[in-house]
């Protein structure tokens, strides 16, 4: 059987923000989040993207999956998912892993690597 | 002799707009033609009164279908929706057909042609002849749909030129209303006399007013009581058409399906009478 | 934060009534919200004072520049709202019909269509000797309710977030606005009335409830005006799996507090006896009860 974990581990991880740096607190909402914080582990460098919809009147959570899709994540770090874009991001094969509570960005990003 | 369009609305729900546009047809369909319409496709009720065999119309919206021998994947559909409804993957295009719109947008700025369009049902129309004068049109929404001014607007479309039509709108101010209300000759607002149903009836009575149609009010549960409605309608020149008392045997015939007007005939008479005092201020001057 | 929302299908069934009857009772640091953002009726038996208000912005909506405007008429005939309207060749946008969609300017040669943000109403934020209560007002025609609803919501949990839990008034109907009420909601107590309306009605909106992660519970008001109607939404609860709460006494005393603008359960009445129990049963079922 082979070994992807490493394969994995290179792939861009997006991580939803309550601002726009990585000692920002994790945004649980997906759709309606304030920012979307992507960080390449292969160059090491963090992206950050304010959300345009996230006070739009509706369809937040397909174009919230559309950004991740445009710039290329692959794994999603979030508190809540709505149905519609649980299905556009399982439709993309983007990976879910779920977390909650007070933490930074960055402690998050942390977190999410180890359980890859 | 011009079509005519009554509205019956109220602002608050459960006021009695039913119980009013229901009997009005019922006592009406004695003497001519009328057609009732429910515009109410959120939670249409009419038919609850008025049961027995239907036919049914399914009303559809057109939305998108993609080409995949044409399309690039270039994702201009999905930037330009501006409800959310497209999400462009790299090898497939998802469509998210409840928050869609119908817009025609997406066919339109593809520079592939590869969107065309196709029907999706949104809900329909039942059609009910309870006697050979009256018809009603119940439209339903169907659960989870947003496009309830389409089938209102659809509904207004089938009866544009029938003699006389009562329309039953939903509650509420928002755009469903509105599509009811536009182009009636005259609105009828039903409200109960207590703080809650004031409140409503001047949010109710603003929107008449903006749209320019004449309206009257009938009071419904009237106890007698509260006595700041009826000073409102004094204030804005809102004539007070009917009023109808609270009383548990009135609310019996109504919790039941069942008609005032046919089991009253005294009822069926005092709704004869509402539209005489309609009919005289129809048309007029706002 | 436990988030609970108060829902009834049919309009009239005594949502506001409940709901404020609750809040009066509430043993829990509350936040309230009233989404029944057409026709807000909660404030009326709230007494709020020190609202604050800002305006709320739906979609944009487009307007059509006269200056540029070459009066070609394209924009009209790819409209699919019959939004644009043409009066001796000058054209221009019903608001209140027009949906945003962007159409008309991607059409429009001479580039004379521009969107712009349109408010569609007003949110506000009131205190109140119950808590804080958040608000709000749409502008009538607007179609986006349920956006309001949501911003009702977020003002509500974000002001509100070391409060123990979140009553709301929810809206009638099963459309957009209660959609986007139960979003987020932990639970719902749906409120109906033994009238052949109100139990079809409240058949919809338990539809609609199923498809979201939450935990419904009913009880009938004035259940007494209609025994056999009653039992009927009795029968319902049991067959469906859902626990009915309670059965609410018609009582004249319920008019007579919406009159004087309080709770009923400040009133010594049959009513305020029954909403104080659901209330401890509602609690009970939730595990907030106090021993």
């Amino acid at each position: 059987m082979s070994n992807n974990g490493g394969e994995v581990k290179l792939m861009k991880i997006c991580i939803t923000s309550k601002g726009p740096g990585k000692e920002d607190l994790l945004e649980e909402r997906f759709g309606r989040a304030p920012y979307f914080l992507i960080s390449d582990n292969e160059t090491g460098e963090w992206k950050s993207i304010e959300n345009p919809f996230a006070g739009a009147a509706g369809g937040v959570g397909p174009r919230a999956a559309q950004i991740l899709v445009d710039n290329g994540a692959k794994i999603l770090v979030t508190g809540n998912v709505g149905g519609n874009a649980l299905n556009a991001l399982n439709a993309a094969g983007i990976k879910i892993i779920y977390m909650n509570g007070s933490v930074t960005v960055e402690k998050a990003y942390e977190k999410a690597k180890s359980e890859l | 002799m011009n079509p005519m369009k009554i509205a019956v609305a109220s602002g608050k729900g459960g006021t009695g707009k039913t119980l009013v546009s229901g009997n009005l047809a019922y006592a009406l369909s004695g003497l001519r033609k009328v057609t009732l319409l429910d515009c109410d496709v959120e939670e249409p009720n009419l038919h609850l009164f008025y049961p027995g065999d239907y036919d049914t119309q399914i009303l559809k919206v057109k939305v998108p279908q993609i080409d995949y021998e044409k399309c690039n994947f270039c994702g201009k559909c999905g930037k330009f929706c501006r409800y959310g409804a497209i999400t462009v993957l790299k090898e497939k295009i998802m469509f998210f057909e409840k928050i869609c719109h119908s817009c025609g947008g997406c066919s339109i700025v593809c520079p592939e042609d590869a969107i065309t369009e196709v029907d999706r049902r949104i809900g329909c129309i039942n059609t009910y002849h309870p006697n050979e004068n009256l018809t009603l049109y119940s439209g339903v929404l169907d659960e989870g749909e947003i496009m309830a001014p389409h089938i209102i607007r659809e509904l207004k479309e089938l009866t544009e030129e029938h003699e006389l039509t009562l329309l039953d709108a939903p509650p509420g101010i928002a755009c469903p209303v509105i599509e009811t209300l536009e182009e009636c000759d005259f609105c009828i607002l039903v409200t109960e006399p207590t703080r809650f149903g004031m409140h409503d009836l001047k949010l109710a009575h603003g929107v008449t007013e903006k749209l320019g149609i004449p309206s009257g009010v009938v009071l419904n549960k009237d106890t007698g009581d509260f006595n700041e409605t009826r000073e409102y309608c004094l204030e804005s020149g809102l004539p007070i058409m009917m009023s109808i008392p609270f009383d548990r045997k009135i609310a019996a015939v109504q919790n039941n399906g069942r008609l005032l007007s046919v089991e009253d005939h005294d009822w069926l008479l005092a709704f004869r009478e509402l539209y005489i005092k309609v009919e005289s201020m129809a048309g007029a001057e706002p | 934060m436990i988030k609970i929302a108060v829902l009834s299908g049919k309009g009239g069934t005594g949502k506001t009534v409940v709901t404020s009857g609750i809040a009066y009772v509430m043993d829990r640091k509350q936040s309230l919200a009233d989404c029944d953002v057409e026709a807000a009726n909660l404030s009326l038996v709230l007494n709020p004072r020190d609202t604050v208000s800002r305006p709320y912005y739906g979609l944009e909506k487009a307007s059509i520049d006269p200056d540029v405007c070459i009066s070609c008429g394209k924009c009209m005939e790819n409209c699919r709202f019959e939004a644009i309207e043409e009066n001796e060749g000058i054209f221009t946008i019903n608001k209140t019909r027009c949906e945003g969609c962007g159409v008309c300017g991607e059409v429009c040669p001479a580039g004379a269509i521009g969107f712009s943000a349109f408010k569609d109403g007003e949110i506000y934020f009131s205190r109140s000797d119950l808590g804080r209560l958040s608000h709000a007002e749409l502008t009538p025609g607007s179609g986006t309710s349920g956006l309001l609803v949501h911003e009702v919501k977020k003002e509500a949990i974000l002001r509100g977030s070391d409060n123990e839990v979140l009553l709301v008034d929810g809206p009638p109907g099963t459309g957009c606005p209660v959609i986007s009420t139960i979003s987020g909601m932990n639970y719902i107590l749906m409120v109906t009335e033994p009238s052949i309306s109100a139990i079809h009605d409240l058949k919809r909106l338990l539809n609609v409830s199923r498809g979201f992660d939450v935990i419904s519970y009913v009880v009938i008001n004035r259940y007494d005006l209609d025994i056999p109607n009653s039992d009927t939404i009795e029968e319902f609860c049991r067959k469906e799996g859902i626990k009915l709460l309670g059965r609410i006494p018609f009582d004249p005393m319920v008019l007579t507090a919406v009159q004087d603008g309080e709770p009923v359960t400040s009133y010594d009445t049959p009513a305020s006896e029954e909403i104080k129990a659901i209330f401890k049963r509602l609690m009970a079922e939730i595990g907030l009860e106090n021993e």
